[in-house]
């Protein structure tokens, strides 16, 4: 049995796959990041990340199928899934093995698969573009935090960045324990060790927070309730269109008595 | 300004303006400019969702609900005693700009109720959507409604500011628009429309010839048909939904089931609940107008003037239309493609790149998402000789997809009883 271990970086993942292809030999199981248990009786293949062995798998996805097929692979990458990186590498040896560009042929299982992920992903990105709730800080900069199924902040960076260029602001991933910082110029990864924010419902500590905050807050759950119109009521739509995981960090599902 | 007074006013020019149902936030791309806020996204973008199930995109309010105007149909009428109030253009303004810093919205739609005469009403509302614009570098989304009556000249000014703007038909005949609504006539409306429609093909051609001339409503205009107050037919609802389509050049028609918020005006009918599976058959078959390439005619017609609330649109067609089926899946064209019942649009696409690779068959097509409960009396494949709607005649099948809605299996029970099919409202 073929085992490999890799450091769950998405530069980390092409590189195993070259590798692969160099040994001729492809994994049966992959283990990524640290705390993977390691497989009984089967001695395991550490891969060195190598950036540029990593651009030549890159490269070769982007011949074979497409740029966007490359960028497809990437954001499916970031689902974060036990049994990701596995199908990932049976796609791009489809790609890559294939003369024609496999990417369309919705007759193959795992292509179908993989597109299915990418929905997945997508979605979700989409959602914490429209779920993230900023709190104004006493200093002036916004700050939100969540906690998304897949790992696709890095995904909703350039929307937030350009929408809003003229704040500071911090999106931080409480599940991954890493966010983003915006100072009005760059966008750079941080990770806080002592964040003051309620785990709960991703709300800052109040002496943090600007004055009129809790204002803002109230009018838009006032907002939100007088919107709805009871003879349409419909639970289960709702429910479906806004997950029930969402709800404690949002301000108008009420994570506070206002 | 904004201070704690401002939650009451919130209550009520929220409530008032609930029963608009457009939330759509989509349609324009555009960037952030340098030292500005906001930008808009082509595809929209829903931040939460009401207990009713509609997405909120927008701070959907209105300036005033005083209103000089006495229509049966609507809540603001000046004839019902509820407590009025109205925000100041500076107080949306900065409403708007707080929540949207919080990405609790996409942007801002704006009605209002007609304040002194329609005039008064429309320039305050294009106050609001300049003070947006200029003094706070406001680059996301604007929805003006246009106000019926209004003049030429304040209508092109709201075009220059906002992103969408609309005008409510609400009651699709004039005889019985005139009823409910003495103050309006069909005049009143389609005016501000056809007036809105030649600003942006104007503003399109002269686009074409300048890159940087000047936009107006860039993501088009869109109205509201009110459903069930009236005794229309959804032939008489399709027929100008597909005029308003073709001669207006609307992005969107929005249908509205009635609620009966003034239940003592006689002149309207009396209904327990909202006619909710009507309004969504007539959005179905909207889609089909819009994505599907139908005719009006082929969904409704002299025989058929109302949609079969049992059966959605397509499949009632593909019924009346034996002869056109089975299609092939493997060799139809894209436009009979999209005909079959049970394929969607995406799926379509599925179709025709993965046709190029293998011979498909009915198991690809489930995988693709195909609803092969539906599908496989209307198509040939590869390896699929199921018996067809030629073969089992429309009646037999109507009564098999019926059966699987109500019985049927074990999986459709289950759906119905734990699970029930919910008309969902278009986006």
């Amino acid at each position: 049995m073929n085992v490999f271990s890799f450091d769950n970086t998405f530069e980390g993942l092409l590189t195993l796959v070259f590798d692969s292809y160099q040994q001729k030999r492809f994994p049966d199981e992959i283990l990524s990041g640290e705390g993977s248990q390691p497989v009984l009786f089967a001695s395991t293949n550490t891969i060195e990340t190598d950036d540029r062995k990593a651009e030549r798998v890159w490269n070769g996805i982007v011949k074979h199928s497409s740029e966007e097929n490359a960028h497809r692979i990437y954001r499916v990458f970031l689902a974060d899934l036990p049994d990701t990186p596995k199908l990932l590498v049976k796609y791009i040896r489809l790609i890559i093995d294939s003369n024609k560009n496999e990417e369309t042929n919705f007759s193959e299982p795992v292509v179908v698969e993989f597109n299915k992920l990418h929905q997945k992903v997508c979605r979700e990105a989409h959602r914490i573009n429209g779920f993230v709730r900023f709190q104004k800080t006493v200093e002036g900069s916004y700050y939100a935090s969540f906690a998304p199924m897949y790992d696709v902040l890095p995904l909703c960076i350039p929307h937030f960045r350009d929408r809003f260029a003229d704040q500071q602001w911090i999106i931080y991933d409480l599940k991954r324990n890493y966010g983003f910082w915006y100072d009005l110029k760059n966008v750079s990864r941080v990770v806080f060790d002592d964040l003051k924010v309620n785990p709960q419902n991703g709300q800052l500590h109040s002496s943090l927070l600007a004055d009129d905050e809790k204002l803002f807050q109230q009018l838009w759950k006032q907002y939100y309730h007088s919107i709805c119109i009871q003879e349409r009521k419909n639970d289960k739509v709702h429910r479906q269109l806004l997950p029930q995981r969402f709800w404690k960090y949002l301000p108008e599902k009420g994570f506070h008595s206002l | 300004m904004i201070s704690e007074t401002s939650l009451e006013k919130l209550k009520i020019l929220a409530g008032a303006a609930k029963y608009d149902v457009s939330c759509a936030s989509s349609g324009t791309q555009r960037s952030n400019t340098k030292g500005g806020i906001g930008n808009a996204s082509a595809w929209g973008i829903c931040h939460s969702f009401a207990e009713d199930g509609r997405c909120i995109s927008l701070l959907k309010i209105m300036l005033s609900n005083f209103c000089i105007y006495d229509c049966a149909y609507c809540i603001n009428r000046k004839s019902n005693d509820i407590p009025r109030t109205f925000f100041t253009p500076e107080e949306i303004a900065n409403l708007t700009i707080e929540f949207y810093r919080r990405n609790y919205i996409e942007g801002l739609f704006l009605s209002s109720g007609v304040l002194r005469n329609p005039d008064y009403t429309m320039e305050r509302m294009v106050t609001v959507a300049k003070l947006l614009r200029t003094e706070h570098k406001y680059n996301g989304y604007i929805h003006l409604k246009a106000i019926p009556g209004a003049s030429e000249q304040l209508i092109a000014d709201a075009g220059k500011w906002a992103d969408r703007l609309s005008v409510n038909i609400e009651i699709p005949t004039e005889n019985n628009l005139k009823l409910l609504a003495p103050d309006k006539d069909f005049r009143s409306v389609l005016e501000p429309m056809k007036i809105i429609s030649t600003g942006i093909l104007q503003a399109k051609e002269e686009r074409q010839k300048y890159r940087n001339a000047p936009k107006f409503s860039p993501s088009g205009q869109s109205t509201q048909l009110i459903i069930g107050a009236t005794n229309d037919t959804d032939r008489t609802i399709l027929k100008l939904s597909s005029a308003l389509y073709s001669k207006r050049d609307l992005k969107r028609v929005y249908y509205s089931g009635y609620i009966p918020v003034n239940s003592y005006d006689n002149r309207l009918p009396a209904l327990n609940t909202p006619p909710l599976r009507r309004e969504h058959r007539l959005y179905q078959a909207d889609w089909l107008l819009r994505f599907y390439g139908f005719k009006a005619n082929e969904i409704v017609n002299a025989e058929n003037p109302n949609l079969d609330l049992e059966l959605d649109p397509k499949v009632t067609w593909a019924l009346r239309n034996p002869h056109l089926f089975p299609v092939d899946i493997n060799k139809a064209d894209p436009l009979m493609l999209l005909r079959i019942p049970g394929i969607g649009t995406h799926s379509v696409q599925l179709i025709l790149l993965a046709r190029k690779h293998t011979r498909l068959n009915s198991s690809h097509l489930q995988k693709m998402g195909v609803v092969m409960k539906r599908a496989r009396f209307f198509i040939t494949c590869n390896e699929l000789r199921s018996q067809n709607v030629q073969e089992l005649k429309p009646e037999i099948v109507r009564q098999l997809l019926l059966e699987k809605k109500a019985i049927g299996t074990d999986d459709a029970i289950q759906l119905k009883l734990f699970n029930p099919v919910m008309p969902a409202l278009g986006q």
